[in-house]
């Protein structure tokens, strides 16, 4: 245990020997299973279909919930919690609808304790990379789908967490809004490098985005299945040989499962 | 274009109309005198009873916008009373499992009792004046501000909850920062609520006992055989409970946009 923890020391995040279950007795039901995997200063997709857990094992590596057996790890240190080293967003909007964009982006550093200005300071310069400069004072019913989840965004990264998750963001956005969140959040990632863990079912965008991809088990419990890894130079096209081939590979071997 | 304005504007005198035709059939049924006179008043004479009642006390002691004033101040006591209280108490039991613990069966027992059955013993504890009047407007009004200021934190959104949380923030910011606004609105439907309660419930204690109000007011025109009194009075009780009403909305109004940002 020691040394296998020691061994995944260099990753930001490492998940050790997962496993999840609900419920008791009859009623209990596995989630997750035997889930091990590390991730370093990189974009990393958890790509799987309805029910394979994926959204709990982000829960847990968030401190939201606690593996039945197991451990995870961020940065060598155990979470037993949710804490501001990791920033999460997800795929409901989560914006507090009585704060505008800049009081729901800046209301985690209110929260640690920073003085107004430098926080009005630092939320404006996240708030203009996501390309809402305009905004500060617009409340969340006034924005669109594609809009709440740049907030969303910004009101992660401001707190510079050291891994940002992110569940499904793009879910609920309809396809050309998606796509063009697509890029974005590559933009901001390439201008702002974090650890991202992005939950997907959706394998176009799991390797338009990824620099690797955990590809989960379909139908509970979930079990990590393949890594896949994306050698493709970005911006990335969707259109592209290399990008289809890569697409149809994950496509037939995530098939049987879908 | 000018068929839908001529329709507009008949759609603005309706209400106007029936109202007049109401008071037209009213004063008709005493002039005609289908209903005697000693048993209903004509609207006219109502009109002129209020023209009088303004600078005479005459028959009852008072005047009657010091009789407005007298409840307008009991119920505006108690209802305050009741949201200082009422608030803060049910925000905190639906965030705080001990002091939900501690305070809801007390609750529970006092909530289906109705206001009114407490006039006796107010009665016997402080007598007809102000402070009877105002213990009871403050149970009364305590009731719907505790059970609405609760449910809305209890109905937070628990992904706003857990979004504080993955902030790092404590139980108590949470509290503050989550849980309190976005039970706002909840709250101010439990402010509308207990006053309409505190209304109601005023009146019928000041029917009871009383030395002034409007409550009185009527008793007074029940027992001087004056039916003109009565009718002023209900007149009065429904005008002064719509502009507490107006006056609640503006507050609440400027109170949310303030604190929803």
């Amino acid at each position: 245990m020691e040394n296998r923890t020691r061994a995944l020391k260099n990753f930001k995040v490492q998940c050790v020997g997962i496993s999840k279950s609900f419920g008791e007795g009859n009623e209990k039901k596995l989630i997750l299973d035997d889930i091990n995997f590390g991730v370093g200063d990189e974009f990393v997709v958890v790509l799987g279909p309805g029910q394979s857990g994926k959204t709990t094992l982000l829960n847990l590596i968030a401190g939201l919930e606690r593996p039945s057996t197991g451990q995870v790890f961020v940065d060598g240190e155990e979470v037993t919690g949710p804490g501001p080293d990791r920033g999460l967003v997800f795929q409901k909007y989560t914006l507090f609808p009585w704060k505008t964009v800049m009081g729901n982006v800046e209301m985690g550093l209110k929260l640690s304790g920073m003085s107004k200005k430098e926080r009005r300071e630092m939320a404006s310069y996240y708030i203009d990379l996501v390309g809402l400069k305009g905004f500060e004072n617009s409340y969340p019913h006034e924005l669109s789908g594609g809009m709440k989840q740049r907030v969303s965004i910004a009101r992660a990264y401001v707190n510079k967490p050291k891994v940002m998750l992110l569940d499904e963001p793009f879910g609920q956005l309809d396809a050309q809004t998606r796509y063009l969140m697509e890029n974005e959040i590559i933009r901001i990632w390439q201008a702002e490098k974090r650890t991202i863990i992005f939950v997907t079912n959706n394998i176009e965008e799991a390797i338009f985005l990824g620099d690797r991809i955990l590809s989960l088990d379909g139908k509970f419990p979930g079990r990590l299945k393949t890594i896949y890894d994306v050698d493709l130079d970005r911006p990335r096209d969707r259109a592209d040989t290399s990008f289809l081939k890569i697409r149809q590979r994950i496509t037939e071997e995530t098939m049987l499962i879908l | 274009m000018g068929k839908k304005s001529t329709n507009t504007l008949v759609l603005r005198i309706i209400p106007y109309v029936s109202i007049l035709s109401c008071l037209i059939i009213w004063q008709l049924i005493v002039v005609l005198n289908i209903v005697p006179n000693t048993l209903l008043a004509s609207p006219l004479q109502v009109i002129k009873l209020f023209i009088y009642k303004l600078n005479h006390t005459q028959p009852d002691g008072g005047l009657i916008l010091v009789h407005a004033f007298v409840s307008l101040k009991e119920a505006l006591i108690g209802y305050v009373l009741a949201l200082l209280i009422g608030i803060p108490l049910g925000l905190a039991m639906g965030w705080f499992k001990p002091i939900d613990g501690l305070i809801r069966p007390l609750f529970e027992i006092l909530r289906p009792i109705p206001p009114v059955a407490w006039i006796p013993l107010t009665i016997f504890w402080f007598g007809i004046g102000l402070s009877g009047k105002v213990f009871i407007i403050f149970l009364a009004g305590l009731v719907p501000v505790v059970i609405n200021s609760y449910t809305g934190v209890r109905m937070t959104n628990p992904v706003y909850i857990r979004m504080a949380r993955t902030y790092g923030a404590t139980k108590w910011r949470i509290f503050i920062d989550v849980c309190v606004p976005s039970a706002l609105p909840m709250v101010f439907g439990g402010l509308q609520v207990a006053l309409s309660v505190s209304w109601m419930t005023l009146v019928a204690a000041e029917l009871i006992a009383a030395d002034s109000g409007l409550g009185f007011f009527i008793t007074m025109g029940q027992r001087l055989l004056m039916p003109d009194m009565i009718i002023l009075g209900i007149l009065m009780i429904g005008l002064t409970g719509v502009v507490i009403g107006i006056i609640v909305d503006k507050v609440e109004k400027r109170l949310v946009a303030g604190m929803w940002r």
